[in-house]
């Protein structure tokens, strides 16, 4: 057999399996979403059809808009709150601790609250920040307050930091990565052309650090806007986000075409959010090698 | 001696319309060692590897014993390579590594463990059965490669490179142990490089090649004293490569003008058919410092320089003489007995170089 | 100094709730608040004796493991097809692998589950592990992947010039060269599978995964029977994720902390 034909044969013995499991669990169910959502819903269920009037029910009714907008401005708090607390621990990480065995323990420890239950970590703040909370209980023990305060939970800053707890070492890790490329020759250069370590951190390290920051950011923002654990546990009456909306609609309102309506405008923003992102990061490339 | 290999017309081209190998046909019979001699990109390499079975022609054919093996895949050509950086299965011992081959055609256990003890004692490393290949130098991890390569018995050995990660000592007594080992096992090895020395000293016949085609076909001796084509000349070994114009005179002798000098080239090798423009390449070992009193000067050209450096290079001195506006000529002067050190020419001093006229060869432009 | 104090507090923060957790699942006082009243470990016997709790666990376990053999049935494969050879449409397959663990699990879940529904098949455990095999095989194929890029190739060439098959070298030297990447991002995809919400949330019949019992809990309220079996859950992830990305790194020269191992 020709060599050709024979990498052709290889590359479909190994491919065809993968290729329809691909299809079948991801190309089609995205399109049948995208079908979906434009049936028009009619009691119990819907009807196969063509319309807008499901997007156009998204842009006019504020339930929904403004639903949209305020996914958009958690992801984005708990994007730079995130950032916020991970990039002095990356920095640490990456710049201060000079034995290796040290570094990948800690890193390891970093990232390891990543992988343990979600949920769970989200459920520790509702115990930390209830009325009859640990927060509370500490405040009035220590006698800072004299009754328990509701300001805590319930909200959308309990919202903010619980989600910004959960995606901290999403954030880490890019950052980590980018700031250990940076050649210490450069920050000695910097320095030994006058500029303090302020000035030397704000004019060299941080620039070249943005490609990890961004790509963290991102994740997080992406990961943040079509949350729904964290609004059901600590969120509170007007917390709604994107993601429980799309759960009513595909659970008691029966209204998968809104639904899916939904799903697709957040797949977009998100899709949109991530080009605009890679964009961003190819054109400030700067090669440190 | 019969033929083994046979490459016809053999053409590869890669992505973006990189022809790594135009057209190349050649021949080898068995029990030769032949090397594949070119500068990187040259297409020695991919060469190599199509008569391994690791890259397919696009055009062309090649056979192995009169058969068409162009489109059998490596695991069934009789034909087995040393790659450059030796590619030792990292997760299995010495004695694993070479008897992986074994193992794979279904030797049984005590069968192989007697063979691969034997390759270790051919190759020199008795007792390093266990070890891992991260556990061994580079010296050590060369002989295991060649080993696992060579237990197979195959019809043809192919090198790729395989002195470029040894150290310069190293690499000289590889090579003459490269050559006892072919001289006692007696299959055939085509070896690839890009080190002249290497090629000269190991191999029967040398294949140069440029620009994925072949310049020149011979033996290492073939190719020095007459090389085919300027590229060679230059290639192995030094030369001085002059431009100069070739006319007719009175008498009918061929005179080389360079500048203000002459040289008459009538007895000199002279390549094709002579041009008016020429290139002529001498080699700066022949040419020798004269003392006009005392010499003899029957076939030799001779001309007038001024001593411009002066290299010592212990077993020789490298001298580069002026001969005129821009010409230089570069001599080799090796230090024996027949050079007082009170005569060494300095720099600014006059001196005459002479050259045996039989050994310049004047190539067409 | 400063940075080293914010970098503790980080730190400190990151495992602050999970301490606390774990602290007041041995407290005695139903309500979890301060102070400690006392030691006890009433509620892990309750946890474990409870019964939709232990069908639920055991539910997990039988998810997870299957979407495991899926992951790698399907990630081996098209990780060596994106290494190994170019074809028309790579880079959007490229992507559209990847999308899953970058898009919010609601998608992937609700997509799944319009198309179940369109074919009229009922929810269950299968189309739990139907889910999760989507949304978890990126996990192997992206390490896979990585671990192929490193890979030197050659060692496969001189197993075919010796005389091994194809699939007797993959066999006896890619799979054993890939070892690491693939027990770890199984480790890791399981885990991630017994924690895994917003896919399963969609996709669930009769049965309950683990996360999903808890949540039905959890949205009522705090009770300390969750304290007690979230801290097994954190202690044995802990130990499971530790083990894996100390596989992964295993013999790697440049860990993510860099510099050799």
């Amino acid at each position: 057999m020709k060599q050709h034909t024979r990498n052709i044969r290889n590359f479909w013995l190994l491919f065809t399996g993968p290729a329809i499991w691909w299809s079948l669990v991801l190309l089609v169910p995205y399109l049948i979403m995208l079908m979906i959502s434009f049936y028009t819903r009619k009691f119990p269920f819907h009807v196969p059809d063509f319309q807008f009037g499901n997007y156009v029910k998204l842009i006019e009714d504020p339930q929904y808009y403004l639903v949209l907008f305020r996914s958009i401005k958690i992801a984005f708090l708990v994007g730079v709150t995130a950032f916020l607390i991970s990039y002095p621990l990356a920095y640490c990480l990456a710049r201060k601790i000079s034995s290796d065995r040290w570094r990948l323990l800690l890193y390891v420890a970093t990232i390891i609250p990543l992988w343990v239950s979600y949920l769970l970590r989200a459920y520790t703040w509702k115990t930390i920040l209830g009325s009859e909370g640990i927060l509370n209980s500490f405040l009035m023990w220590t006698g800072v307050i004299q009754e328990p305060s509701t300001f805590f939970l319930y909200n959308q800053f309990a919202m903010v930091i619980t989600m910004a707890y959960i995606f901290t070492p999403f954030m880490v890790m890019p950052v980590y990565a980018s700031l250990e490329k940076i050649p210490s020759s450069l920050i000695e250069a910097s320095k030994d052309l006058g500029a303090n370590r302020v000035s030397t951190f704000l004019k060299i390290t941080l620039p070249l650090s943005m490609p990890g920051v961004l790509a963290g950011f991102t994740f997080t923002f992406c990961l943040s806007a079509g949350d729904f654990i964290s609004p059901t546990l600590v969120g509170g009456p007007y917390s709604n986000m994107v993601a429980n909306v799309v759960a009513t609609q595909f659970g008691i309102a029966m209204n998968w075409p809104l639904g899916s309506a939904l799903g697709i405008v957040l797949l977009f923003i998100v899709l949109a959010v991530i080009t605009l992102s890679d964009r961003l990061e190819r054109a400030g490339r700067i090669n440190l090698a | 001696m019969t033929r083994i290999l046979q490459l016809k017309n053999l053409t590869k081209i890669f992505p973006g319309n990189v022809t790594a190998v135009n057209n190349v046909s050649m021949s080898m019979e068995e029990g030769e060692f032949i090397t594949l001699l070119g500068p990187s990109g040259c297409g020695k390499t991919t060469i190599l590897r199509m008569i391994g079975g690791f890259e397919y022609p696009d055009l062309g054919s090649v056979f192995l014993d009169g058969s068409d093996i162009t489109d059998t895949p490596p695991y069934e050509r009789p034909v087995n390579m040393m790659f450059q950086d030796f590619a030792l299965f990292p997760h299995l011992s010495v004695a694993g590594n070479i008897g992986y081959g074994l193992r794979i055609s279904g030797v049984k256990g005590r069968n192989v463990e007697r063979q691969v003890g034997e390759m270790l004692d051919l190759i020199d490393l008795p007792g390093l059965e266990n070890r891992l290949p991260s556990e061994l130098s580079n010296g050590q991890r060369q002989r295991v490669a060649l080993a696992r390569a060579l237990v197979r018995k195959p019809r043809i050995l192919l090198l790729d490179e395989p002195m470029s990660a040894l150290d310069a000592k190293l690499r000289q007594s590889m090579q003459v142990e490269l050559l006892e080992l072919h001289e006692k096992i007696g299959i055939t090895f085509i070896m690839v490089t890009h080190d002249q020395t290497e090629a000269m000293v190991m191999s029967d016949r040398i294949m140069v090649m440029r620009d994925g085609m072949i310049e020149q076909i011979g033996t290492p001796t073939e190719l020095y004293d007459q090389p085919g084509t300027p590229y060679v000349a230059d290639f192995l070994g030094q030369s001085n490569m002059l431009l100069a114009t070739v006319t007719q005179n009175e008498s009918g002798r061929l005179v080389a003008r360079l500048g203000e000098l002459e040289i008459d080239v009538t007895d000199a090798s002279i390549v094709s058919d002579i041009a008016e423009k020429v290139t002529i390449c001498i080699r700066p070992e022949k040419v020798r410092l004269i003392n006009l009193a005392r010499d003899d000067l029957s076939g030799m050209e001779t001309f007038e320089g001024n001593v411009q450096q002066v290299l010592y290079s212990g077993h020789a001195i490298y001298f580069t003489i002026a001969l005129g506006q821009d010409t230089n000529i570069k001599l080799h002067h090796p230090l024996d007995t027949t050079l007082e050190t009170a005569v060494i020419p300095v720099k600014g001093e006059q001196v005459t170089c002479g050259v045996p006229t039989s050994t310049i060869t004047v190539f067409p432009r | 100094m400063a940075i080293g104090i914010a970098a503790a507090s980080a730190l400190g923060f990151l495992y602050g709730p999970i301490i606390t957790l774990m602290i007041f699942s041995f407290n005695d006082n139903p309500i979890t608040k301060l102070p400690l009243t006392g030691w006890t470990l009433e509620w892990y016997y309750k946890a474990l004796t409870n019964p939709d709790l232990l069908a639920a666990l055991w539910n997990s376990v039988i998810v997870a493991a299957a979407a495991v053999v899926i992951c790698l049935a399907i990630g081996i494969p098209t990780a060596f097809a994106l290494d190994r050879f170019d074809f028309r449409g790579k880079t959007i397959f490229r992507r559209l692998v990847i999308l899953p663990i970058t898009l919010p699990g609601i998608i992937t879940g609700v997509s799944i589950l319009a198309f179940f529904s369109m074919m009229g098949v009922r929810l269950s455990l299968w189309t739990v592990i139907v889910g999760h095999g989507t949304a978890l095989t990126a996990i192997v194929v992206t390490n896979v992947f990585a671990r192929l890029q490193r890979f030197d190739r050659r060692i496969e060439e001189a197993s075919a010039d010796i005389g091994a098959r194809p699939w007797q070298t993959f066999i006896f030297i890619t799979l054993p060269n890939i070892r690491s990447a693939v027990i770890g991002s199984s480790l890791i995809a399981f885990t991630v599978s017994f924690d895994e919400i917003p896919v399963t949330y969609f996709l669930t019949g009769r049965d309950n995964t683990l996360p999903m019992y808890i949540w039905s809990v959890v949205r009522r309220g705090i009770t300390p029977e969750i304290n007690a079996i979230g801290t097994i859950i954190v202690v044995f992830s802990m130990v499971l994720i530790f083990v894996s990305v100390l596989m992964i790194y295993d013999g790697r020269q440049d860990t993510p902390t860099g510099r050799r191992n």
